[in-house]
């Protein structure tokens, strides 16, 4: 740039500031996109950092960032003042049901509606649609009503069999994807004398992964952050999720800062590794909601 | 029908089956007994008592109903706007050609995947009066901050700055739209003489207007059905004060704290009608602010 503007022809000169306009411009740019950002990332920072300190430290004012001593213990603590690996097990296992519940039955009831030609799925597509405005909270008091007459209140049953019968918005979505494919698949599948069943089983899902991998993020994540279900139906503490162990968490230890935060880490450490691996399915899962 | 149309009939049946049951089970019959029992006295130990319009009656003189009605209209009107605007700014941020925009947009989206009760407590902890992150910074700048949580006319707007650490949905599916804005409108706004801020308000603004929509119908929904950080750091009564008490959470209480399921149910017909009113009235009116015409919205 120095250089350029030494020579000192007019067309230099205008070509430099142009440079270092944009230099400008987009040193700006950064300094706006670091500031918004500290406030997504700060609160990690304090998080981890808070998770490290000893719980006396943590006490200190003004609060210092980097604690001293480190204070890895922290971690120890929050896996063994609660049961931690008992609920994370309690977690993966109603995600991992959930998710298998949810594939199985969303892509099934897709298939119907997309490679199956029968008269009136149109109609009951569309029922299936509306059925998606319904609110959760109208339905809550006589499905516990229901499992409270089976005598399931405390299982696992109310927390998994529902992804057993479809969720509306992911049979929508596969759907749309079995009809992208070309139907001269299945129609060659049929006159070898392929089963539905079969054709469902052997093309139609092996080449619905893209779609799938979005269902199995996002059904993966719902089941495992959520709270309301597992607090009204687990009532015995062996039983529990991470976040219900973790709200109990705060109530017995409402002052022990550093454990928390450290329970808060290793509960949300999971998903941060998911996403990592998966960023761009997971934004891609979520442009398609906007756009649909 | 032909006999192969019949067959076909009942093999998409059978195919779409587990949605049918699932439909009946556990949405039919639970619509149905819901709008029943709001209408009678039900505790679960006993069979529902039919009681007629008590509970609604009760609805329209329950002060704390009211409180919990305001505190969710009052985080409904402030977040959806606020969250709309501030998933547009991070949008445009996220959008800038510079270098290092992947490692930006994962720290602005990242937030969304953290547990509902594990951001609670996080939050809880980092707007702690002496302690937290916010007057810790605060206090850099000489500034000495509120009690935030502590203080039940700082509460909500915690809330508020909290759920906009969390809005990366919004922001996605907005930078999502502004990538699909043609780059020609803005050279030839730009050769017509229109400056930045016009160049905003009449290509951008516009142009996202119908991914705005979205973005407010689903945040309308989710704010009128605020439950899980509430709860967790405020608790069943929404302290101080009951300044953080919101619908859901009163529901809660009243179904599976208080065992008044009558109750609770007729709350949450009420709660179905109002969301269902206001995302009515958003759709009419965003006729007169939405252009999903390129022609029309240039």
């Amino acid at each position: 740039m120095q250089s350029a503007a030494a020579v000192g022809t007019p067309l230099a000169t205008a070509r430099a500031r142009r440079a270092r306009r944009k230099l400008l411009a987009s040193l700006g740019q950064h300094a706006l996109l670091v500031f918004v950002g500290a406030f997504f990332f700060l609160p990690w920072l304090w998080l981890l950092s808070t998770s490290l300190k000893s719980l006396k430290q943590v006490f200190e004012v003004p609060p210092r960032w980097v604690p001293e001593p480190i204070m890895w213990e922290n971690y120890k603590m929050a896996v063994t003042a609660i049961p931690f690996f008992l609920y994370m097990r309690n977690t993966l296992f109603i995600s991992f049901v959930n998710v298998a519940g949810t594939v199985l039955s969303s892509s099934l009831v897709a298939y119907s509606f997309a490679c199956i030609p029968w008269r009136g799925r149109e109609k009951l597509f569309l029922f299936v649609l509306a059925t998606m405005m319904l609110p959760g909270a109208v339905t809550m008091i006589p499905v516990f009503v229901i499992w409270r007459r089976f005598d399931a209140i405390g299982t696992y049953y109310p927390l998994t069999v529902r992804a057993f019968f479809g969720a509306a918005y992911w049979i929508f979505l596969l759907r749309q994807f079995f009809r992208g494919l070309p139907s001269e698949l299945f129609d060659a599948a049929r006159i070898d004398g392929s089963s539905e069943l079969g054709i469902y089983g052997r093309i139609a899902m092996p080449l619905a992964k893209p779609a799938l991998a979005t269902l199995i993020i996002f059904t993966f994540l719902g089941s495992y952050t959520d709270f309301m279900g597992p607090l009204i139906y687990l009532s015995e503490q062996k039983t529990w999720t991470l976040s219900v162990g973790l709200y109990g968490f705060i109530g017995t230890h409402s002052s022990e800062w550093s454990w928390l935060m450290a329970a808060a880490v290793l509960f949300t450490l999971p998903l941060i590794i998911l996403f990592f691996f998966t960023q761009k399915t997971f934004i891609q899962g979520i442009v398609t909601s906007g756009f649909r | 029908m032909t006999r192969t149309e019949k067959r076909r009939v009942w093999l998409g049946l059978a195919f779409a089956s587990p949605w049918v049951i699932g439909f009946l089970v556990f949405t039919a019959y639970p619509m149905v007994a819901s709008a029943y029992y709001s209408f009678t006295f039900f505790n679960l130990v006993k069979p529902p008592v039919f009681t007629g319009l008590a509970n609604y009656e009760r609805l329209l003189a329950d002060d704390k109903l009211r409180l919990a009605m305001a505190n969710t209209i009052y985080v409904t009107v402030l977040a959806n706007p606020a969250s709309l605007a501030f998933g547009l700014v991070c949008a445009l941020l996220l959008n800038f050609r510079v270098g290092g925009q992947a490692l930006y947009r994962t720290i602005y989206i990242l937030p969304i995947v953290m547990p509902g009760v594990a951001t609670g407590v996080l939050w809880r902890w980092l707007m702690n009066p002496t302690l937290g992150l916010f007057n810790t910074i605060l206090a850099y700048v000489g500034i000495r901050g509120p009690t935030w949580w502590g203080d039940p006319n700082w509460s909500k707007p915690s809330l508020i700055i909290m759920t906009l650490w969390l809005n990366g949905i919004v922001t996605i599916i907005y930078l999502a739209g502004l990538q699909q804005i043609p780059k020609e409108l803005y050279e030839s706004a730009e050769i017509d003489g229109a400056g930045r801020w016009r160049r905003f308000l009449n290509i951008t603004v516009p142009m996202v207007s119908g991914v705005t929509l979205f973005n407010l119908i689903t945040g309308l929904i989710w704010s009128f059905q605020l439950f899980t950080e509430a709860f967790v750091i405020s608790g069943v009564n929404g302290a101080p004060q009951g300044s953080m008490l919101f619908y859901s959470v009163y529901l809660y209480s009243n179904a599976f704290r208080y065992l008044k399921m009558g109750y609770a149910s007729a709350m949450a017909w009420v709660l179905f009608f109002i969301v269902l009113a206001v995302t009515y009235v958003t759709m009419r009116w965003s006729s007169r602010w939405t252009h999903y015409d390129v022609t029309a919205g240039g």
